[in-house]
């Protein structure tokens, strides 16, 4: 398992100018990033959608490297997606996913099957052309950027551990310092 | 006039109106009559054809694209737009996302004696998400296609073409 701090630490050594969509990881990536006009910090507008919007800013943008943290939750709400990826074949579409077993910000419990199901083999299978399981940071360390340098789209499953949210959505704090149609807005602007 | 003849949209017009618009993608979910415009659309080298298994994909993709710049056009029938709800909601609504849907709206009558629940709940479901939306029953109509741009682009909303000729068909 790794700490999903921890990981997005590694991938912000190797991100270049990539526009990152963090995801659920978004609260530990918005206070670390340096480059905050390439991110797209989104928090959970629908549960599910990530990848959709991933796909459609990477078809969009060809040119540039799309990279989506995605998580198990959101993939398994919306599974179908990965065909319509896989179809599309956006070489530029780096597609990694959280994986906590659970469903953290509710208290934990688990996702269906959480701890047998292989992501990266239902990728492939969907018909992405590459995917890569990780568990331990360092052989995710290892192996990121050639990862980032291949074209994609490439799946990237990733073993984190959960950080569980049981107080009220209410008493949370905030981690997100722009909303989210400032953040849209905010990449618009950039690609311009 | 049977409703058959009253109501004929050709797919070459509805095509057409998305030219007009200046749409690069269509993002949808093939619903049984519309084979027809799928043709046309795939042999229309200025769009790109995103198909989606379910159609709350599409809301989210179609956010994608907004923000990178295209324009899209969302292809659903009135059943998958109720299943979209909260992608509607989160990924359209809430982002401010410009973006005309296009939805068949199965089991309509030009008399309102519908025998598809699909029809009974369509524009209650629309007006729940306080959208706008245009009818288009004919050719005649498809100019409102282009009202639905312009005014999707205006609110940042987005806005509702419901196809009623989804009944009789794109098919020929």
């Amino acid at each position: 398992m790794m700490h999903t701090a921890e990981l997005l630490k590694v991938y912000r050594e190797h991100r270049g100018d990539a526009i990152t969509i963090p995801g659920r990881g978004g609260r530990h990536w918005v206070p670390m990033s340096d480059e905050p006009h390439r991110d797209v910090p989104l928090g959970d507008p629908a549960m599910g959608g990530h990848s959709g919007f991933g796909l459609g800013l990477a078809l969009a943008q060809p040119d540039r490297k799309i990279v989506l943290f995605d998580s198990e939750g959101d993939l398994l709400m919306s599974m179908g997606i990965l065909t319509t990826i896989a179809e599309q074949n956006p070489t530029n579409f780096y597609h990694f996913m959280l994986d906590n077993e659970c469903y953290a910000t509710t208290g934990g419990q688990p996702v269906p099957n959480a701890k047998n199901v292989d992501y990266a083999a239902i990728a492939t299978a969907s018909g992405y052309p590459k995917a890569h399981s990780f568990t331990e940071i360092e052989d995710f360390t290892r192996e990121l950027p050639g990862i980032l340098d291949a074209p994609g789209p490439v799946f990237v499953a990733l073993k984190v551990y959960p950080e569980i949210q049981n107080e009220a959505i209410g008493k949370r704090r905030p981690w997100q310092v722009r909303s989210r149609t400032e953040v849209v807005g905010g990449l618009r602007d950039s690609l311009k | 006039m049977s409703d058959e003849q009253a109501a004929v949209l050709s797919p070459e017009k509805v095509l057409e109106q998305m030219k007009k618009n200046g749409v690069t993608d269509v993002v949808w979910l093939p619903d049984s009559e519309t084979n027809w415009l799928f043709l046309l659309m795939e042999a229309e080298p200025s769009l790109r054809l995103v198909g989606v298994s379910r159609e709350g994909h599409a809301c989210s993709i179609a956010a994608g694209l907004s923000a990178g710049g295209n324009t899209p056009v969302v292809l659903i029938q009135n059943t998958g737009m109720m299943e979209s709800g909260d992608s509607i909601r989160g990924w359209l609504i809430s982002l401010e996302i410009p973006v005309v849907l296009m939805v068949g709206y199965r089991g309509y009558t030009r008399h309102g004696v519908n025998k598809d629940t699909a029809a009974d709940f369509t524009e209650p479901f629309i007006n729940a998400f306080g959208l706008k939306y245009y009818l288009v029953e004919n050719d005649g109509d498809a100019e409102r296609i282009s009202v639905a741009f312009e005014e999707t682009e205006r609110t940042k909303k987005p806005v509702v073409i419901l196809v009623a000729d989804e009944f009789h068909g794109f098919n020929r």
